[in-house]
C-alpha cells in the first residue's frame, strides 16, 4: 500500500481543491483529511459518516478552591504562565486561578500542590469518523474549538486510514495535509511514499514551498510540486521552475487561475465533476503522473 | 491594544490585511506600534513591510539530561511526564527531545536530583524596524513540531502602550490559540465561498470560547455566493469590512507589493475597518 499526501505550506493555494479531484480519479484508495482543525474535503466529497469516534487529548489542571491555601508553589512551578493570583474579593475565596487556555497539561502543579487542590481533568478533544463517499471510504476528523493535540488527532486519521486499506485490499491512502510546517504536518508526512506541495507564484508562497520541501528533505520523503494559477505571475512560475528544476524536483502540472475553481466548490462538486475543461485535462495529467510515480 | 488578524482558512489574505493596516496606521501618524508575526511556521509579513532586521535571538526549550552516574533508573521521571518523552529502562534514562514540551517536571520531581536541563533550539526571534513600526516575527526551525513556545516568546515582546498588530496562523489549534490569547480584538478574514464559511464558523466559536471580541473581513467579496454574509447576520457578528476582488491587487500580492499601494480605494477600506474596531475596543 502506498501513501501520498498534499501539502502546501501557504494554505490557500488550492491543496483541497485538488485532493478533491484527485479522489474522484485515483482507484481503490481510502481518503484522510488530516486538516483537522480546519477541515474542508468533506464540503466536496460529501461523506456519509459511518462511525464517529470520541478523541481525547490532553487533560488540564483543574483547582479544587475550597482545598487551596494560596501557598503558591504551583506558580512557581508553572512554566507555561497559566497560574497566577488574582485579588481577594473576601478572606475565604481563594486568590489562586488557572487558565485553562495556557495550561499545557504537564501536570507538574498537581503534583507539586502540597494539598492536593490540583486535578488532572480528561476532556473530549474532539472525534474522528469513518465514513463512505461515492469514491470510497474516507476518515476524517472534527478537532474541538481551542483544542490541543492536533498531530495525535492526525495519527489517529492516518492509522485508521491504513487500516481500512489493509482491510479492503485499497492501494492507496491519499491524504489531505494542514498548512504550515509544525506539528500536524509532520504528523501527516512521516512515513508516506510520496508528497505533493502545491503552491502558486508569489512570493510568500514560494518561501513557504521552499520550507516545506525543506521539511519533505528533512524526513527523507520525495516531494513533488504542482503550481497552481501559474498565470497570475509568469517570472514566479519560471523561479519554481528553476529551482525544481535545480533540486530534480519534478513539476506534476501547471494549473491556470480560473474562477470555475470558486464556481465548482460552491455547488460542492470537484474540478472534475464540475467539468471545466482547461482544468481537467491539467489535473488528470498531473494525477498521471503521480500515480505513475507512486506504481515504481 | 492588541489587534490579531486570524481566519481559520489559510491563504484568505490574512497577511495582506494585518500589514495594510499597519501601514496604514502608521501612515496616520500612530506611533509605537508593533507588528508581530506569530506565523511561526510560514513566516511572511517581512516580504510586505520589508523591515530592517538589527536583532536575532535564538528560543530554547529546556530539556532534560540525566546524569547518569546520579540515576537510579527509579523511572520516577518518567512516571510524572506527561507526553512520554521519558523512557527509563533496566540501565538506561532516554530522553526523546522532540516530545518534550519543557515543564521542568522531571528535573523538579527526580529524587535523587539526577536530572538537569539543557537548552534545545526550537526557532528564532527576529526584531527590526520599518518606518514608525517595531516587527518583530519568529521562524520555526524545519523539523521542528513544537511552534507554541516560539510564539510564547514572542508574545512576551509586546508592548502594552500603544498599538500591536498579530499576524496569526491558520487553523484553530494550539499555535493560533496562544496567538490571539489576551487579544482586545481579532479580526477575522474569511471569503465568500464554503470553504471560507465553513473555516470561519470554527474561527467564530474559538473567539467565543476565548471572550475576544471580533470582527469579519470579506475578502474577494465578489466571489463565491451570500452564505457568508447570511450566516453573520444570523449570528450577529460584525461585518467591519468587504474587499472586492481585483486581479490587480493578486498581481501586485505575487511579487509582494501590499494593497494599501494600490491607492486610495483601499485607504478608505482601512479607514472605516479602524473606525469600527475604535468603537468597539476602548
Amino acid at each position: 500500500m502506498k501513501q501520498l499526501t498534499v501539502i502546501s505550506g501557504k494554505g490557500g493555494t488550492g491543496k483541497t481543491v485538488i485532493t478533491a479531484s484527485f479522489a474522484s480519479l485515483a482507484e481503490k484508495k481510502v481518503m484522510a483529511d488530516c486538516d483537522v482543525d480546519a477541515a474542508d474535503l468533506h464540503l466536496l466529497l460529501h461523506p456519509k459518516i459511518r462511525k464517529t469516534c470520541e478523541f481525547r487529548g490532553g487533560k488540564k489542571a483543574v483547582l479544587n478552591q475550597q482545598l487551596c491555601t494560596n501557598c503558591g508553589r504551583c506558580i512557581e512551578v508553572c512554566r507555561f504562565d497559566a497560574i497566577s493570583e488574582n485579588e481577594r474579593r473576601s478572606p475565604e475565596e481563594s486568590r489562586t486561578t488557572i487558565d485553562p487556555i495556557s495550561c499545557e497539561g504537564c501536570g507538574v502543579c498537581a503534583l507539586i500542590c502540597p494539598v492536593q487542590a490540583i486535578q488532572m481533568q480528561e476532556s473530549l478533544s474532539g472525534e474522528w469518523y469513518i465514513s463512505e463517499t461515492e469514491y470510497g471510504p474516507m476518515v476524517h476528523a472534527r478537532l474541538g474549538i481551542a483544542e490541543e493535540n492536533s498531530g495525535k488527532l492526525v495519527t489517529v486519521v492516518r492509522h485508521n486510514a491504513r487500516l481500512i486499506a489493509q482491510e479492503k485490499d485499497l492501494d492507496l491512502v491519499i491524504v489531505d495535509g494542514p498548512p504550515g510546517i509544525g506539528c500536524p504536518v509532520i504528523a501527516s508526512i512521516t512515513g508516506v511514499d510520496l508528497v505533493m506541495a502545491v503552491t502558486e507564484p508569489t512570493i510568500s508562497a514560494i518561501s513557504d514551498l521552499e520550507r516545506v520541501l525543506s521539511l519533505a528533505r528533512h524526513f527523507k520523503i520525495e516531494p513533488v510540486v504542482l503550481i497552481n494559477k501559474y498565470d497570475i505571475n509568469l517570472e514566479n512560475t519560471k523561479r519554481i521552475e528553476n529551482f525544481c528544476e535545480r533540486d530534480g524536483i519534478e513539476i506534476v502540472g501547471k494549473l491556470p487561475l480560473d474562477s470555475a475553481v470558486t464556481q465548482a466548490m460552491v455547488q460542492g462538486k470537484t474540478i472534475i465533476e464540475y467539468g471545466a475543461s482547461g482544468l481537467v485535462t491539467e489535473i488528470e495529467d498531473s494525477w498521471e503522473r503521480i500515480s505513475t510515480k507512486l506504481k515504481k | 491594544m492588541i489587534i490579531s488578524v486570524a481566519s481559520g482558512k489559510g491563504g484568505t489574505g490574512k497577511t495582506t490585511i494585518a500589514t495594510s493596516l499597519a501601514l496604514f496606521l502608521s501612515e496616520e501618524g500612530w506611533k509605537k506600534m508593533q507588528f508581530l508575526d506569530c506565523d511561526v511556521e510560514e513566516p511572511n509579513a517581512h516580504i510586505f513591510l520589508k523591515p530592517q532586521i538589527d536583532r536575532s535571538e535564538p528560543v530554547n526549550l529546556l530539556i532534560p539530561k540525566v546524569d547518569e552516574g546520579k540515576c537510579t533508573y527509579c523511572g520516577e521521571c518518567a512516571r510524572v511526564c506527561a507526553y512520554n518523552a521519558i523512557v527509563v529502562l533496566k540501565r538506561e534514562a532516554l530522553v526523546f527531545p522532540e516530545l518534550c514540551h519543557g515543564c521542568g517536571g522531571c528535573s523538579l520531581l527526580c529524587p535523587e536530583s539526577a536530572i538537569s536541563e539543557e537548552k534545545r533550539g526550537i526557532g528564532v526571534v527576529e526584531e527590526g524596524r520599518v518606518g514608525s513600526i517595531r516587527f518583530v516575527q519568529g521562524r520555526l526551525n524545519i523539523g521542528e513540531p513544537m511552534a507554541t513556545p516560539l510564539i510564547r516568546s514572542l508574545k512576551r515582546k509586546i508592548n502594552p502602550e500603544g498599538i500591536t498588530i498579530i499576524d496569526v496562523p491558520p487553523g484553530t489549534s494550539c499555535p493560533v490559540i496562544e496567538a490571539v490569547h489576551k487579544s482586545d480584538f481579532c479580526i477575522l478574514v474569511t471569503e465568500p465561498t464554503p470553504f471560507g464559511l465553513n473555516d470561519l464558523k470554527l474561527a467564530v466559536e474559538t473567539m467565543k470560547k476565548l471572550k475576544i471580541d471580533h470582527g469579519v473581513v470579506i475578502n474577494r467579496a465578489n466571489i463565491g455566493d451570500d452564505k457568508v454574509k447570511e450566516y453573520c447576520n444570523k449570528e450577529s457578528v460584525p461585518i467591519i469590512a468587504e474587499i472586492p476582488y481585483d486581479r490587480n491587487v493578486a498581481v501586485l500580492y505575487s511579487s509582494g507589493i501590499p494593497m494599501l499601494i494600490e491607492g486610495e480605494k483601499y485607504r478608505k477600506i482601512f479607514g472605516q475597518l479602524w473606525a469600527s474596531i475604535k468603537k468597539r475596543v476602548k
